[in-house]
C-alpha cells in the first residue's frame, strides 16, 4: 500500500500539535510492512528524520519548466531530496505557470508556517499538489488539517484515487464557536468530497457531524498516542532549584486553552497552602493579559511565567514539575498531558479535551470548575501517596498507547476506501 | 541680582540579567555585568568624561564665579568605580575647588520614601557617608530619587536634621506661585525647598536640538536673555537635570557643549550669578509655605510617581519588596545587604511601566515589554526572598527574632568582655610569678 500525505509540519521545525502528530503517525504505520508512505510538506529544511518515508518539499517541487544544469540542481536540493527526482518532477508540470511568481529552478517559495497570506499559500500548495500526483503512483491520498484538504482534493481529481482527510482541529475549537467562513468552507468542501474522515477524538467526531453536517459512517475516530521518550530525555534531572511543589500549565497562553482557570485554580491554592509555586509555560496572545491578572490577584511571588519554551526545554520543564493542569477550553486532542505523564507528572485534564476520552489515571475536571481544580492541585501536592499514586499508574498507562495501534487503525480505514 | 543654580543627577542602576524560573534556588547572581559595563562606558565617554573636563574649565576661566551642584545615587558610584573611575577622579577634582556642591539622596535611588521610613533614613545616611569619604563633604540638602516629595517626607527630612531640600516646581501644587522663589514646607516651615523650573530646565534637557520646536536653535545668548526677562523680584533660577543630558541626551553634535560653554558669559554680562542650593538656601529667605499631600516627581506630563507605581504590576511587586525589609535589617550577610539595596532601584519598577511603552519599547528599557521586565524582576525577587527566609526560621516573627538576636549580640558582648577580664587576670597573674621567680 503506498499513500500520498499531505502535511504542512514536520519535527524538528515544529509550530504546534501537528507536526508531532504527523511524524508519530506515519513512524507508527511504517512498521506495517507493506507500508509506503511519501510525504508533502511545504518547505523541508533538509534535517527531518526521513529513514521510514520519503518526503516531498512542495517549494522544490516545480511548476514551471527552467533548464537547470544538474550542478545547480544537485546544490541547491541535495540537502532535502535526490536531486534526479526534480528532473523527475519536472516532466509532469501539467499548466502554464509562468504567471505566478516562481525562482530560478520554476518553483514556489512557501514559508511553512502560518503567516498573513495563508490562503495564498495553501491555494499555491494544492497547485503543486497537481505535478505531484501526476509524478508518482499510489493507492491512497491522506491530507492533515485544512491547509492541506485543497491539496487532496486535487490530487484525487487528478489520480481518481481514494483521499482521506485527517481532522486534528476544526475551526470551531480554534475560534471557540465563532469560524471564519472562508476556513470553514475550505474544511467542508474537503470532508464533503473525500472519502473518509479520521477524527483525533469522539469529541472532535462528534464537532464533524454536528457542524459540517457529515454522515455517521464516514467518519472515524483514532486517537493519537505519543512517542517513547528519548533515553537522553529520560534521563534529564530536576532542574528547579525551589523547595516548593511545582505546578505547570504548559501550551500557548491562548483562549483555547483556559489559561485564566489556571490562574483561579492558583489564588484559590495560595491562599491556602504556602508550598506550592505556579508556572504557566509558553506564550500567546492572553499572555500579558494573564500577568496582569496575577499581578492584580497579589500572586505574582508565586506565580511565574518562562515564555515560550522549545524542544529539550519543554521536557526540562515537565521533569521539573509535580503536577501538570490543562485546563482547555475545546481540545481536539490535546497530546501535552501524555508527554507529561510520560515524565512520570500526575496531570489534572479538562473533561473538554480529546484526551481525556482515553487517559484513566488522571484528574478530570471541567475547565470551569477552578475549585475542583485547585482541590486536585492541592492534593497531589499535599499527599504523596496520590501523587506516587497517579506517577506510577499514568505512566504504566502511557506506555500502552502507541501510534503503532493508531496507525493500524488507519490502515483499516485505507483498506476500507481502496477496496470498496 | 539673578541668581542660576545648576543641579546635575548621575544614576545608573544595577540591571537584571536574564533570571529564568529555573534559576530561581540556584543561582544567586543577579545582573546583567555586560551590558552594565557596556552601558556606563558609553556614557561616560560620551557624557560624564568630556561634561567633568568642560565644569572643570568653566569654574577656573571664571575664578569660582560659576557653581555648580551633583546628586549621585551609591550605586551609580559603585558602577562608576568598578567600570569608569575615572569619571570619580574628575568629580573629586571638581570637588577640590570649592564651587561644587554634593547632595545627599537614597543610596540605592529607591522609592523607600513612599514605603518604608526606616529604610529611608538609613540609606540617605549611607549616601551622606559615602559623598563625604569619596568627595571629603558633609551634604546638606537632600535630594529624593526623582525629586520624589511629599509631607510626609517632608517629616522624614526634618526627623533627620535636614533643613533644606529640592523638588519639582509642580504646576498642581503651585497653581499661580513662580518656581522662582525660596519656598517652605507647609507642615514643617523649618524645612526650605527649592523647586525646579520646568520650563528653563526642560528647553535645555529635552528641547535644545528638536528642529520642530519654535525656538530652535537655542543659542546662550537667547536663553539668558529668557531669564534676564523674568520679572526683578523672581531670583533663582533652578535648573536641575540629568547630567547626561550634556552629552548623551543631547549629543555633542548638536553643540550642547558650546552652549554651556558660553552660559557664563552671557550670564554675566546681564549680572546673572551661579550658586549652589545650600548657598541659596542660606541667603534667601522662604516666600511662602506649599503643602504637598500626595508625592510628586520630576516625571511625566502629571508629576506623580505613576512611572514607577501606577500599575497593578509595579504595585504587586513593590509590595512584595518592601514586605520582607524588616527581615532584611535583621539580617548580617553583607551580599543580602547588597543585593537588597540593587533590587530597590526605581529604574526596576520604571521598566514595568505601561505608559511608556506606546510605540511598544521604552528608550531606556532593556526589555521588550513591561511583562517581560515584571516576570524577570519577580523571578529574581523570589530568589531573593527565599534567600532571607533562609537565613532565619520563618515561624519566629520579627519583633521575638529581634529581641533573640539582641540577646545574642549582648551575650556576645558580655562574654568578650569577660574574656578580655580573664586575660588580664591571668597577665596579673604571670607577672606575680615572674616577680617571685625573680624574688627566689
Amino acid at each position: 500500500m503506498r499513500a500520498l500525505m499531505f502535511g504542512w509540519e514536520f519535527p524538528p521545525h515544529i509550530l504546534g500539535g501537528l507536526g508531532t502528530a504527523s511524524y508519530g503517525l506515519t513512524k507508527g504505520m511504517a512498521k506495517q510492512n507493506d507500508m509506503e508512505i511519501l510525504f508533502v510538506i511545504p518547505k523541508p529544511w533538509g534535517d527531518e528524520d526521513q529513514s521510514f518515508l520519503t518526503m516531498i518539499g512542495a517549494n522544490n517541487t516545480p511548476v514551471v519548466w527552467r533548464d537547470v544544469p544538474w550542478e545547480t540542481a544537485k546544490s541547491r536540493l541535495e540537502k532535502c531530496m535526490d536531486p534526479q527526482e526534480y528532473y523527475h518532477l519536472r516532466d509532469h508540470i501539467y499548466a502554464d505557470f509562468n504567471y505566478m511568481h516562481t525562482n530560478e529552478l520554476g518553483c514556489i517559495e512557501f514559508s511553512g508556517r502560518y503567516p498573513n497570506n495563508i490562503l495564498e499559500e495553501t491555494n499555491n500548495y494544492s497547485i503543486v499538489a497537481g505535478v505531484i500526483a501526476r509524478t508518482y503512483s499510489f493507492d491512497v491520498i491522506h491530507a492533515h488539517d485544512w491547509l492541506t484538504y485543497p491539496a487532496g482534493l486535487h490530487a484525487k481529481s487528478v489520480t481518481g484515487k481514494p483521499l482521506v482527510i485527517h481532522v486534528h482541529a476544526t475551526e470551531f475549537d480554534r475560534s471557540r464557536g465563532k469560524p471564519n467562513p472562508v476556513v470553514y468552507g475550505i474544511e467542508k468542501d474537503g470532508m464533503d468530497h473525500c472519502d473518509h474522515i479520521i477524527c483525533v477524538s469522539d469529541l472532535t467526531r462528534k464537532t464533524v457531524i454536528e457542524n459540517y453536517h457529515q454522515p455517521h459512517w464516514k467518519v472515524t475516530t483514532v486517537h493519537n498516542a505519543v512517542e517513547p521518550l528519548s533515553p537522553e530525555i529520560e534521563a534529564l534531572e530536576r532542574l528547579s532549584g525551589v523547595p516548593e511543589k511545582v505546578v505547570t500549565f504548559l501550551g500557548r497562553i491562548t483562549m483555547q486553552k483556559g489559561p485564566e482557570f489556571f490562574v483561579d485554580a492558583a489564588t484559590q491554592v495560595l491562599s491556602k497552602t504556602e508550598h506550592i509555586r505556579f508556572v504557566m509555560a509558553g506564550s500567546g496572545d492572553m499572555m500579558d493579559q494573564m500577568i496582569r491578572l496575577v499581578a492584580d490577584r497579589g500572586i505574582a511571588g508565586k506565580f511565574h511565567f518562562t515564555g515560550f519554551l522549545r524542544g529539550r526545554q519543554v521536557y526540562e520543564m515537565l521533569k521539573s514539575s509535580d503536577v501538570y493542569v490543562m485546563p482547555s477550553v475545546s481540545e481536539p486532542f490535546g497530546i501535552s498531558p501524555l508527554e507529561a505523564m510520560q515524565c512520570g507528572v500526575p496531570s489534572i485534564i479538562s473533561y473538554q479535551s480529546g484526551c481525556s476520552e482515553i487517559l484513566h489515571n488522571v484528574i478530570k475536571t471541567n475547565y470551569w470548575d477552578v475549585e475542583a481544580m485547585a482541590d486536585a492541585i492541592y492534593s497531589i501536592c499535599t499527599y504523596p501517596a496520590m501523587a506516587e499514586y497517579l506517577k506510577v499508574e499514568g505512566k504504566k498507562e502511557i506506555d500502552t498507547i502507541t501510534w503503532e495501534d493508531a496507525g493500524r487503525k488507519v490502515r483499516e480505514v485505507y483498506d476500507r476506501v481502496v477496496h470498496s | 541680582m539673578k541668581t542660576i543654580c545648576f543641579y546635575f543627577q548621575i544614576h545608573q542602576p544595577f540591571r537584571l540579567k536574564r533570571y529564568r524560573f529555573f534559576n530561581i534556588g540556584r543561582d544567586h547572581y543577579y545582573y546583567d555585568d555586560y551590558s552594565n559595563e557596556d552601558i556606563l562606558q558609553q556614557i561616560a565617554g560620551r557624557s560624564y568624561i568630556p561634561a567633568n573636563r568642560m565644569l572643570l574649565d568653566l569654574i577656573r576661566q571664571y575664578k569660582g564665579k560659576f557653581k555648580v551642584a551633583f546628586s549621585i545615587s551609591g550605586v551609580a558610584l559603585e558602577q562608576l568605580e568598578i567600570y569608569s573611575p575615572e569619571v570619580i577622579d574628575g568629580l573629586r577634582e571638581l570637588a577640590r575647588t570649592g564651587n561644587v556642591e554634593f547632595l545627599t539622596e537614597t543610596y540605592a535611588h529607591s522609592l523607600a520614601s513612599l514605603a518604608d521610613p526606616e529604610e529611608f533614613k538609613q540609606q540617605v545616611t549611607m549616601q551622606a557617608e559615602r559623598i563625604k569619604m569619596l568627595f571629603d563633604q558633609t551634604p546638606t540638602v537632600l535630594r529624593n530619587t526623582e525629586l520624589i516629595y511629599s509631607d510626609d517626607i517632608a517629616d522624614m527630612a526634618c526627623e533627620m536634621g535636614y533643613s533644606k531640600m529640592i523638588t519639582e516646581g509642580a504646576k498642581h501644587i503651585l497653581g499661580w506661585k513662580s518656581p522662582n522663589y525660596l519656598y517652605q514646607s507647609q507642615n514643617r516651615p523649618e524645612l526650605k525647598l527649592l523647586l525646579k523650573n520646568s520650563r528653563f530646565s526642560d528647553d535645555i534637557t529635552y528641547r535644545f536640538s528638536n528642529y520642530n520646536w519654535s525656538e530652535y536653535p537655542l543659542t546662550a545668548e537667547k536663553f539668558i536673555s529668557w531669564i534676564a526677562d523674568t520679572p526683578q523680584e523672581e531670583q533663582v533660577i533652578n535648573l536641575f537635570m540629568n547630567y547626561e543630558t550634556l552629552g548623551n541626551l543631547q549629543p555633542s553634535y548638536t553643540g550642547i557643549f558650546e552652549f554651556m560653554k558660553a552660559l557664563p558669559r552671557f550670564a554675566f554680562d546681564q549680572g546673572i550669578g551661579f550658586a549652589t542650593p545650600s548657598e541659596i538656601m542660606d541667603v534667601h529667605k522662604p516666600v511662602g509655605a506649599i503643602s504637598v499631600p500626595t508625592p510628586i516627581s520630576w516625571t511625566d506630563e502629571e508629576r506623580d510617581v505613576g512611572a514607577w507605581l501606577g500599575n497593578t504590576l509595579q504595585k504587586g511587586a513593590f509590595k512584595l519588596l518592601y514586605d520582607i525589609a524588616e527581615r532584611v535589617r535583621l539580617c548580617t550577610d553583607r551580599r543580602l545587604k547588597q543585593d537588597w539595596l540593587y533590587l530597590q532601584s526605581s529604574d526596576h519598577f520604571y521598566y514595568m511601566s505601561t505608559k511608556h511603552f506606546s510605540g511598544g519599547h521604552s528608550n531606556f528599557s532593556p526589555y521588550e515589554s513591561p511583562y517581560d521586565a515584571f516576570n524577570n524582576y519577580m523571578n529574581v525577587l523570589s530568589d531573593f526572598i527565599g534567600r532571607i527566609k533562609a537565613q532565619y526560621p520563618d515561624t519566629v516573627d520579627n519583633e521575638e527574632l529581634n529581641s533573640l538576636l539582641t540577646t545574642i549580640r549582648n551575650q556576645e558582648i558580655e562574654i568578650k568582655r569577660l574574656e578580655l577580664e580573664l586575660k588580664k587576670v591571668i597577665g596579673r597573674n604571670e607577672e606575680k610569678l615572674v616577680v617571685k621567680q625573680k624574688d627566689k
